[in-house]
């Protein structure tokens, strides 16, 4: 790997070397390198691009890296990257993207996941997506199907960078009892970029929970939509919250649906879009921080926090 | 070391100018306490908050040290040794209490320093450093950091806007004590609580507006005793 792919993987994964688990990574399209372990194994996929990741049951404390890196134009890459998590396990997932393209063309990048999450199980998933270098587009367009077990539990966290130009993020989750799904995802958008991110989660079994927070930074003349659909059909709780600042031009669309199809569900929906809240910025020129620093670090805290 | 001269601010409020500070002047000296008090909406925050320059002054100016900082904006007016604890404290989304704390000190604090600084409001810095500053806090607790940020700032003037709210009894003792402590620098206090009347050296006494009264604590506060046993008696 050269000196750019080293660090563009850096970014997206904080992987300077080797990972010392499983891992699978992906660089301009092709397979860079593959590992597996006693519990995790990792299999390419017969008939399309992609691998499997099998889980052991009990797993305990193990992660899996997976990422994704680019570095040349004109290249559409789309994988399918199925997860089977078996019982009882507690494991870290680590994916992401990283695009450096500085050829005209437009590079593409199509990652759709697929997470079976056993019983009792506990994932946490962290996925990054960065891009870089002028010219060319460079597109994302990640899909993440989710089916959680009874009493599983899965934390998802997500952040996207300015650099991406159009993204369309689709996440879906069914939900068995017990069951919790977290989101927290982070999106900036700068120049003329553009990023829809939809959600929909099905509460399909009692007493599961959803929490989706979405923290959205627009810049420029970018845009941003949040779409959020929450179907509640037992007793269950689901809250999503999305909270947008918007600088200079930019502008962000929020459309909420709740659909509460048990009277035992109880479901929320929030969002707050709007400028700098000028107290935060006051308190922090009090500090002794200029109007730009300050702009900068109540964004950082927002996105990266 | 501050001087406010001629100082008014009038907002417009239906469409109507309102006067809510009408031609104010006060001298301030080195490290002397001052205590503003007041009825409700008498202007006192509006004229910490002009001092601090987060209210633009309608006309009037104000001189610190001797310098013209009227258009000062807030950063510089921070720099040039003017802190300023908020009455209702400010929250952030995804900033921890040690990046605020960082700001505040002007540089990076060790564990040992920070935890050195919030002790002087009662908390533990183990339990403090890394939440978030969000409204996840109770008042109580915004409000101990709020004034913990000034401390770190080691400013030549310091501007309390009523200290006290929401905090507890047993704090209110760690209050006092944090103001007794206060010698090096010129502090100027809102407040109400008889206690913090008493720490003062002078007392700043606004009505609707204007100054009423203006003097040592030991004539003021005879005199705001007074009235309120007269407020009692007519109560009765
Ligand atoms: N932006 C504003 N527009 C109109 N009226 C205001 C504004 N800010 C403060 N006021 C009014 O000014 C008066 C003084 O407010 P304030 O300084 O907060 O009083 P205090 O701190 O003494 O309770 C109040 O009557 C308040 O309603
Ligand atoms: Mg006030």
């Amino acid at each position: 790997m050269n000196k750019l792919e080293k660090k563009l993987l850096e970014k997206i994964s904080d992987l300077h070397t080797m990972p010392s688990g499983a891992f699978n990574i992906r660089k301009n399209g092709q397979l860079f390198d593959r590992a597996s372990t006693k519990e995790i194994e990792i299999t390419p996929k017969k008939n399309k691009n992609g691998i499997n990741i099998k889980i052991k049951d009990g797993t305990k404390n193990k992660s899996v890296h997976i990422p994704v890196i680019i570095t040349v134009g004109g290249l559409n890459d789309l994988v399918y990257n199925d997860f089977y998590i078996g019982k009882d396990c507690d494991v870290l997932i680590v994916a992401g993207c990283g695009i450096h393209n500085a050829t005209c063309k437009t590079s593409l990048h199509s990652g759709i996941h697929s997470f079976h999450v056993g019983q009792n199980s506990k994932v946490r998933y962290v996925e990054k997506h960065i891009a870089e270098g002028k010219s060319g587009d460079k597109i994302l367009n990640p899909i993440t199907k989710i089916v959680l077990q009874k009493n599983s539990f899965m934390q998802i966290e997500t952040l996207q960078l300015d650099g991406v130009t159009s993204s369309l993020r689709k996440t879906i989750a069914r939900l068995g009892e017990g069951a919790t799904l977290k989101v927290q995802e982070n999106i900036s958008t700068s120049e003329q970029q553009w990023t829809k991110t939809y959600f929909k989660v099905l509460l399909a079994g009692r007493d599961s929970r959803a929490e989706i927070v979405s923290h959205s930074v627009a810049k420029g003349r970018s845009f941003q939509e949040f779409k959020s659909n929450l179907i509640g059909q037992e007793l269950c709780f689901g809250h999503v919250e999305c909270d947008g600042i918007m600088m200079d031009e930019a502008r962000i669309v929020s459309v909420p649906m709740i659909d509460a199809q048990n009277s035992n569900s109880s479901l929320i929906h929030e969002a707050a879009i709007g400028k700098i809240a000028s107290d935060e910025l006051i308190k922090l020129m009090s500090l002794g921080l200029s109007k730009e620093e300050a702009e900068n670090m109540i964004i950082e805290g927002f996105l990266l926090g | 070391m501050l001087e406010i001269i001629n100082l008014s601010y009038r907002a417009q409020d239906d469409n109507q100018d309102k006067e809510i500070l009408d031609n104010i002047n006060l001298k301030f000296e080195d490290n002397y306490t001052y205590v503003i008090t007041g009825p409700n909406g008498s202007g006192k925050s509006t004229l910490a908050k002009l001092v601090m320059g987060i209210l633009p002054a309608s006309s009037g100016k104000i001189l610190f040290n001797g310098m013209n900082i009227t258009s000062l904006p807030i950063n510089e007016r921070a720099k040039l040794g003017i802190s300023y604890a908020f009455q209702t404290p400010v929250t952030f989304k995804g900033l921890k209490i040690r990046d605020l704390i960082d700001v505040a000190c002007g540089q990076k604090k060790s564990f040992d320093q920070i935890c050195e600084i919030l002790s002087k409001v009662g908390l533990c810095a183990k339990d403090y450093i890394n939440r978030p500053l969000d409204d996840k806090l109770s008042g109580g607790e915004l409000k101990r950091i709020e004034i913990a940020l000034a401390l770190c700032q080691e400013a030549k003037l310091n501007i309390f806007d009523e200290p006290e709210a929401g905090i507890d009894l047993w704090s209110f003792d760690n209050l006092i004590d944090i103001f007794n402590s206060l010698k090096n620098s010129t502090n100027i206090i809102v407040s109400h609580q008889k206690r913090i009347l008493h720490i003062s050296d002078y007392i700043i006494l606004l009505k609707n507006g204007q100054i009423e009264k203006f003097g040592k604590k030991e004539e003021v506060v005879p005199l705001l005793e007074k009235r309120q046993c007269a407020r009692l008696v007519r109560s009765k």
